[in-house]
């Protein structure tokens, strides 16, 4: 079964490519990818840009669209990654939720539709 | 109610969890195998004789209309397909795919533990909330009907039936493994707060009279005594267990003419002392296995006042030191505030508000000024006990509460 786990943090400075403190940021978040790749269970991941470069287009019954500068939720936790796994169960899913390397923030973890083969 | 019915509901409470589980197990799924157990025990509602192994009739009968579930479904998306093709299948003996072998007497039981288990860590999963975690418990572990606990909970049956729906479906997209986890001590704790909650609910609402709501706290025992035979090494079980039984063993003398009556001035008579004893071999084989927590260390608390024959025979510098280890335990402000109240006994009034104003927190909480206006009357300070105890009444919500403390400032005034 596939979940997506929607990673939501307060926006916070990582160091760039080549700036020191780089490698030791990502260490442990290469070791979580290969530990995904490695089992089988990732499916595809992203890294958002921050909300400030979001853009929503609101529609609203026919009222016709508006466009907004700005993320669908304005809230301290913005939406800021992804991960799409597959595993057997919801307790391997929050397994995997559980073990991302971040000291804060709120992980949500969604079943994807099942698409049955007919 | 008719004897056939009596029977029926009992089975259904003490035999009902262990049917779903097997059957969930089996069929790995979950409403299925709920749908099929309540089949069952409607069919044993027209019993004209109860036959001699009734577990194994149900049992029997809900497997029987799993099968005819499953048939029916595969039947049904099979003239779907077929439609869909525009082949026109009218009749036909339909094919069941799993190859289920011809339904027999089912008479073995006594293997099913773990299956049952599954089932209650299933009921009490993080990822549902605890309303939901509540309201499955009952219905599928501890067969109550969605009527039954949504009269219990003081709640519509259509809220309730609402809940389970909901926590099933969710059970079933986000695929909740009925599995034995990883972590079972973090799960069984979860399942122990849930039976502690089912329990209180029905204490409190208690008032002498058995409603369905005060019938939660012999749910919430029965629940307790089969997780303790599933989990017989876990302590923390047991010690639920003890405090359930030494809480149940006074809940009859807590109460007179619906008016309450505080610890000290219940008639220890009226205690269960075979109830007690009872309570006292839970919690001292509980306590052999050298892990503490704080189900035990309430259970000793009870266990103290329990086995005091009279008000003035409480230990209580015991109770304060077992309050003062739960307290580094949990961290609650509500367990300080109790425990001030047993220092309050032990060492004097002062010393217990000494460490009340060390709580911070419970401003809201009725019992907070309860305890301040009692410890500063005792300490001989009315003109500050008063608003203390007005303060208390103002934030009591009981009926029951709110006379007691209304004699209490009436007392204090006149």
């Amino acid at each position: 079964m596939q979940y997506m786990i929607l990673i939501h943090t307060e926006p916070y400075e990582a160091p760039a490519p080549g700036q020191p403190g780089f490698d030791d940021y990502m260490a442990p978040w290469l070791a979580y990818n290969k530990q995904l790749t490695e089992s089988g269970a990732m499916v595809a991941s992203g890294q958002l840009l921050a909300a400030d470069t979001a853009t929503t287009i609101r529609r609203s019954w026919g009222a016709g669209d508006t466009v907004i500068d700005g993320p669908f939720a304005e809230s301290k936790e913005q939406l800021g990654g992804f991960y799409i796994v597959d595993v057997d169960d919801l307790d391997a899913a929050l397994a995997l939720a559980t073990a991302l390397p971040l000291p804060a923030g709120s992980f949500e973890v969604r079943p994807l539709v099942q698409h049955i083969q007919g | 109610m008719t004897d056939v019915a009596t029977t029926v509901s009992r089975l259904a409470k003490e035999e009902g969890g262990r049917l779903v589980a097997l059957l969930a197990h089996r069929f790995g799924d979950l409403d299925l195998a709920d749908d099929s157990v309540q089949d069952a025990l409607v069919e044993a509602l027209g019993w004209s004789v109860i036959p001699d192994q009734p577990v194994a009739w149900l049992h029997t009968v809900a497997r029987n209309r799993a099968v005819d579930r499953i048939r029916r479904t595969a039947a049904r998306s099979r003239r779907e397909t077929d439609a869909a093709r525009q082949q026109a299948v009218l009749d036909g003996p339909v094919l069941n795919g799993s190859g289920e072998e011809e339904p027999r007497m089912i008479v073995e039981h006594s293997d099913v533990g773990d299956e049952h288990l599954r089932l209650v860590l299933l009921c009490c999963h993080p990822a549902l909330d605890r309303d939901a975690q509540v309201a499955l418990t009952l219905r599928l572990v501890g067969g109550l009907s969605t009527a039954e606990i949504a009269a219990a909970f003081l709640t519509s049956e259509a809220t309730l039936a609402q809940r389970i729906v909901r926590a099933k479906r969710k059970i079933r997209d986000a695929r909740i493994p009925l599995t034995i986890p990883a972590q079972l001590a973090e799960r069984v704790d979860a399942v122990l707060r849930v039976l502690y909650l089912i329990f209180n609910e029905g204490y409190l609402s208690r008032g002498g009279a058995d409603g369905p709501r005060g019938e939660l706290v012999e749910d919430a025992i029965r629940l307790t005594i089969q997780l303790r035979e599933l989990l017989p090494h876990d302590a923390e079980v047991g010690g639920l267990l003890a405090l359930e039984l030494y809480t149940r063993a006074r809940a009859d003398s807590r109460f007179e003419g619906g008016e309450l009556v505080l610890l000290e001035e219940q008639d220890r008579t009226r205690w269960d002392l075979e109830l007690i004893e009872q309570a006292n071999g839970v919690l001292a084989e509980a306590m052999t296995r050298g892990q503490p927590g704080p189900f035990q260390l309430q259970a000793v608390i009870a266990q103290l006042h329990a086995n005091a024959r009279t008000a003035a025979d409480t230990d209580w510098p015991a109770i304060a030191s077992a309050y003062g280890v739960l307290e580094a335990m949990t961290g609650s402000p509500v367990v300080a505030l109790n425990r001030a109240v047993a220092v309050g006994m032990a060492d004097g009034p002062r010393a217990g508000l000494v460490l009340l104003d060390a709580v911070t927190g419970l401003e809201r909480y009725h019992l907070y000024w309860a305890v301040r206006g009692e410890l500063l009357l005792r300490a001989g300070d009315r003109d500050a006990a008063l608003p203390a105890l007005l303060q208390a009444r103002e934030l009591a919500e009981n009926p029951a509460e709110q006379r007691h403390l209304d004699k209490r400032i009436a007392r204090i005034r006149s």
